[in-house]
């Protein structure tokens, strides 16, 4: 057994190897092929997206990693040239910003709740939280169109911020955290006078940071690419977030998609790349539905 | 008698002040969830937004008599049962071989969890280049002498959408595992390694009973996941596609749009019914499955 380890171990090593580079080639093509030329782009695409430019057209399509030349040509179209894209990007925000903050502080708050105060309605409440965080969205948009319907909210901001404030994923993840805290630590707290309120925000909050963060960012990731709630609730095109929109450019702008794709990676790539450790704990702790 | 009030006040006051933390989120979750939820139901039963009659299941009978909601049922039935299962063995498999003592596990971690920050429209973008008729795969296909042909638009549809799908989620449910093999006794896997036991026989006789409780949970969200898979079918071959990939939410999508409440608010309805009843067997099977190890 033990001198069969370092062949297995190259093996394994090799089969991640694989799947590594197949996970990661979508997003790196992405990011490389935003820095070529939109005739390069056709002619190692012209095939697929059949665009009626001329110029030279590969017979097969090309996937390439390395562009033959640099150029900033196609970030300089879509984010100077026109204001479009920069515009949309701005309403991603408008719309993703409010929900992270509110969602996670509405949560908080909820969780403390769900963490000090137990019993059988809680418990209740609590698993029927849960079945709503997993519904999908086929079952809760109607109810979210007619709500925003009637609040005469349909088409604007708020049809999607709203529903958003109160999803109940931060509030189940949140208060798996907040049943860690030792008890003996709240107990403290109050022998020396602290009220609730002093409790959540001084013992509670500070112990759950990490907890927040990686919440915030896995908040965000999935808002920051929505599509189905924007698709029913904001047929205005104009307030659209970049989501949507990059899907609407048209087969001629290949090149433009990649970059403003690649610009609209940039802020969860951020958020990835710096709170990776948190995120991974935020996932390994929303491991079960229970307790 | 006085005391005993006092105390019994005391206890009130402290639920009703624990109240006051929940309440925010439960008149929220209220106002666009439960309520018009209510609401959805209702709808599900009356004959028309302006006459109001009751009429019970007609809705429903309409509904499943409906040959574009079958389908979307049908496919959205398939996908899932295809992708599940995958979804699950895979993650396992992706997190027992990061447990191997081998270089750059973490950044392969990384990279394997990088595909959920990826926008859908460049994932999109990358699966035309793939999956065209001309595109990559075909070239790479046509080497072994394998005919051209248009994935999207074949009987084949569903394994591109389903590669996709694989691509997107098993870093997350890879996590879930992880977190879950780290927490399994070490002194068990030491017992067993004294005692001799094969690879596979701690597999399935140790690790499995201490990963069931996650199993369950990576398939309840895969299940959740493979609904969602809509966005990206959307994107790759719009509001009405090959036949196979048109889903449930292709169905819901379209009867927004011709404001058809009544069909819309049963087919949520149905499916809400069906969510509930597979939870709940998974919450049970989860029960029977963990009885023996302490979770």
């Amino acid at each position: 057994m033990k001198k069969k380890k370092p062949f297995g171990r190259a093996a394994i090593f090799l089969l991640c190897a694989i799947f590594a580079f197949l996970f990661l080639m979508p997003t790196v093509l992405t990011i490389t092929n935003s820095f070529m030329a939109e005739s390069e782009i056709v002619a190692n695409y012209g095939m697929i997206f059949s665009t009626t430019s001329g110029g030279f057209v590969s017979k097969t399509v090309n996937l390439k990693f390395i562009p033959d030349k640099v150029t900033f040509e196609q970030y300089l179209s879509g984010l100077v040239k026109s204001p479009e894209y920069l515009l949309k990007f701005w309403n991603s925000v408008l719309l993703v910003v409010p929900i992270v903050l509110l969602q996670v502080a509405i949560a908080a708050v909820a969780a403390y709740g769900f963490t000090r105060w137990r019993g059988p309605v809680r418990s209740a409440i609590f698993f029927f939280y849960v079945i709503l965080m997993l519904m999908p969205y086929q079952v809760t948009l109607v109810p979210n169109y007619l709500v925003a319907q009637r609040l005469g909210i349909l088409n604007t901001r708020w049809s999607i911020i709203l529903p958003g404030m109160f999803a109940p994923f931060s509030v189940f993840l949140l208060t798996k955290f907040m049943r860690r805290i030792p008890f003996s630590l709240i107990e403290a707290a109050r022998v020396d006078g602290a009220g609730e309120w002093q409790i959540f925000t001084r013992v509670c909050l500070p112990q759950c940071r990490s907890a927040l963060y990686s919440i915030a960012i896995l908040v965000f990731i999935d808002y920051w690419n929505m599509v189905e709630q924007p698709l029913v609730l904001l047929k205005d095109a104009d307030s659209q977030p970049l989501s949507v929109f990059l899907s609407n450019i048209n087969s001629g702008e290949i090149g433009l998609a990649f970059a403003m794709a690649t610009v609209y990676m940039v802020p969860s790539l951020l958020l990835f790349l710096h709170g990776e450790e948190y995120l991974v704990e935020g996932i390994a702790n929303s491991g079960s539905v229970k307790g | 008698m006085k005391k005993r009030g006092d105390k019994l006040n005391k206890k009130l006051l402290d639920q009703l002040h624990g109240l006051c933390y929940l309440a925010p989120s439960i008149l929220g979750v209220s106002v666009f969830f439960i309520v018009p939820f209510g609401v959805v139901v209702y709808y599900s039963m009356i004959d028309g937004v302006g006459s109001h009659n009751f009429v019970l299941f007609d809705n429903f009978i309409k509904l499943f008599q409906n040959s574009a909601f079958r389908l979307a049922a049908r496919n959205t039935a398939t996908f899932s049962i295809m992708a599940v299962p995958l979804a699950v063995v895979l993650a396992v498999v992706l997190a027992l071989m990061l447990e191997a003592r081998i270089p750059l596990k973490s950044q392969f971690r990384t990279f394997f969890l990088s595909p959920i920050m990826v926008p859908v429209a460049s994932i999109v973008l990358i699966w035309q280049v793939l999956f065209n008729m001309n595109g990559t795969v075909n070239e790479f296909l046509s080497v072994f002498g394998a005919d051209k042909i248009d994935w999207l638009q074949s009987q084949y549809a569903q394994i591109v959408v389903l590669l996709l799908f694989l691509w997107k989620n098993l870093g997350y449910n890879m996590i879930l595992f992880m977190a879950a093999l780290a927490n399994i006794p070490k002194e068990l896997l030491e017992v067993a390694d004294v005692e001799g036991a094969s690879e596979a026989y701690k597999f399935f006789h140790i690790k499995l009973r201490y990963l069931s409780p996650t199993v369950l949970f990576v398939t309840i969200l895969s299940l959740i996941n493979s609904f969602k898979i809509f966005r990206e079918v959307y994107l790759l071959a719009g509001a009405y596609p090959y036949e196979t990939l048109y889903t449930l939410q292709h169905f819901m999508n379209n009867t927004f749009d011709s404001l058809d409440y009544q069909k819309l608010s049963a087919a949520a309805v149905v499916m809400a019914i069906v969510m509930v009843i597979l939870i709940r067997w998974l919450f049970k099977a989860e029960d029977w499955f963990g009885k023996d190890v302490e979770g």
